[in-house]
C-alpha cells in the first residue's frame, strides 16, 4: 500500500507541474515559460541518451551475469583479485548501502580484506550504469578524468585497511 | 551533449547488433531488462529534471559562481563536500543537478568533489554501514574517502 501511494505521490508532482505550466502559458505568465523551457531543455538530453543507455545496460547484464564473476572472488588474489572485485563492482547498480551485503558475501567467499574495501570504493564510483549517465551529463573527459583518478585511490584505501585491521580481528558481520 | 547522444547510440546500435548475432533470444531479454530498468527511473527522472528547472529559475547564477564557482577555493570545496556527505541523492538524479551546476558556473573541482563525497560518503547511511563494518572501521572509510574525494576533486579540477 506504501508503495502503491509513493508511486502515485511521483506523478501527483509531475501532473502538477504539467497543469502549472499549461496555465502559465494560458495567462501569460512568464516565470513558468522560462521554468519550461528549462524544463524542456534538460528532457531533450534526457531522451536522446538514456533510452540507448539502457539498451546497453540490459545487454551487459545478460551478456556479463553477475553470478558468474561471483563465483570466482575470493579465491583469486594478487592483481587478479583486484580486477575481479573492481569488475565485479562495475556490474552492479544502486546505492552504496546496497554494496555491504555483496561485502559481507565477498567476507564469507573468503575475499581478503583489501579487496572488499577496493570493491566498495569501485562500486561507489565505477558502476557502469553511473559512468554510462555521467558521460551523458557531464562528458567522458570529466567522466574518465575523475575514474583514472579516482580508481587509484580506492586501490590505496584498500591496501591502508588490509595494513591497518591486518592483527585487528576484523570481521563484516551479517544484518 | 549532442555528441555524447550520438555515442550513445551508436555504441548501442553497434551491440545490439554483435549480440543479436551471437544470440537472438539473449539480446531480447536485454532489451527487455533495459528497457524495464528505463522505466523504472523515468518517472523519478521526470521529477528531478522538474525540481532541477525550477532550482535553477529560482537560484540566481551569480550565488552558484561566487559559492562554487573557480574563484570559491577552499570554501567552495568544504561547502560541495560536506553537502555531498551529507545528503542522500540517487546516483542517477546527482548527473543531471551536477551538470546544470556547471552550466551555471560551478568549477569542475567542486562538482567532482561532490559527487564523490555523494557517493562514497554517507553520513546518514552510517548507522547501517556501522553495523556491517563495525563503528570504527565505518568511520576510519568514511573519513578516509572523505579525503580521497577532495583530492580528486582537485586533481580533476587541474586536468579540465
Amino acid at each position: 500500500m506504501k508503495k502503491i501511494l509513493a508511486k502515485h505521490k511521483q506523478y501527483v508532482w509531475l501532473a502538477c507541474y504539467l497543469t502549472a505550466t499549461v496555465a502559465s502559458f494560458f495567462f501569460g505568465f512568464n516565470p513558468g515559460k522560462e521554468i519550461f523551457g528549462n524544463f524542456t531543455k534538460f528532457f531533450i538530453e534526457m531522451v536522446t541518451f538514456i533510452p540507448f543507455l539502457f539498451i546497453i545496460i540490459g545487454l551487459f547484464d545478460v551478456w556479463f551475469p553477475r553470478e558468474k564473476i561471483e563465483k570466482h572472488v575470493g579465491r583469486e588474489s594478487g592483481i587478479k583479485g583486484i580486477f575481479l572485485v573492481i569488475i565485479l563492482a562495475m556490474l552492479q547498480a544502486g546505492p552504496l548501502y546496497g554494496a555491504f551485503p555483496v561485502a559481507y558475501m565477498l567476507y564469507k567467499k573468503g575475499a581478503g580484506i583489501r579487496n572488499i574495501f577496493i570493491y566498495l570504493g569501485a562500486f561507489s564510483s565505477v558502476k557502469i550504469p553511473m559512468l554510462g549517465i555521467e558521460i551523458g551529463y557531464l562528458g567522458i573527459q570529466f567522466t574518465l578524468a575523475r575514474t583514472l583518478v579516482s580508481l587509484p585511490l580506492f586501490i590505496a584505501t584498500g591496501y591502508f585497511m588490509e595494513w591497518y585491521l591486518k592483527d585487528k580481528n576484523f570481521r563484516i558481520n551479517n544484518l | 551533449m549532442i555528441n555524447s547522444a550520438f555515442i550513445f547510440i551508436a555504441v548501442s546500435i553497434v551491440l545490439s547488433l554483435i549480440s543479436f548475432l551471437l544470440d537472438r533470444e539473449k539480446t531480447i531479454l536485454g532489451f527487455k531488462k533495459g528497457m524495464k530498468m528505463f522505466k523504472g527511473i523515468a518517472v523519478p527522472f521526470l521529477n528531478i529534471l522538474i525540481l532541477v528547472s525550477l532550482a535553477l529559475y529560482f537560484i540566481p547564477q551569480a550565488l552558484i559562481i561566487k559559492y562554487l564557482g573557480a574563484g570559491s577555493g577552499i570554501w567552495g570545496l568544504t561547502i560541495a563536500a560536506v553537502v555531498g556527505s551529507i545528503t542522500l541523492i540517487p546516483g542517477f538524479i546527482s548527473y543531471p543537478i551536477a551538470a546544470a551546476l556547471i552550466k551555471q558556473g560551478a568549477s569542475y573541482t567542486t562538482v567532482a568533489t561532490f559527487m564523490t563525497t555523494l557517493m562514497m560518503v554517507g553520513v546518514v547511511t552510517f548507522p547501517l554501514e556501522a553495523k556491517y563494518l563495525g563503528k570504527k572501521v565505518a568511520a576510519l572509510r568514511n573519513i578516509l574517502n572523505f579525503i580521497a574525494a577532495i583530492i580528486i576533486g582537485i586533481i580533476v579540477g587541474l586536468f579540465l
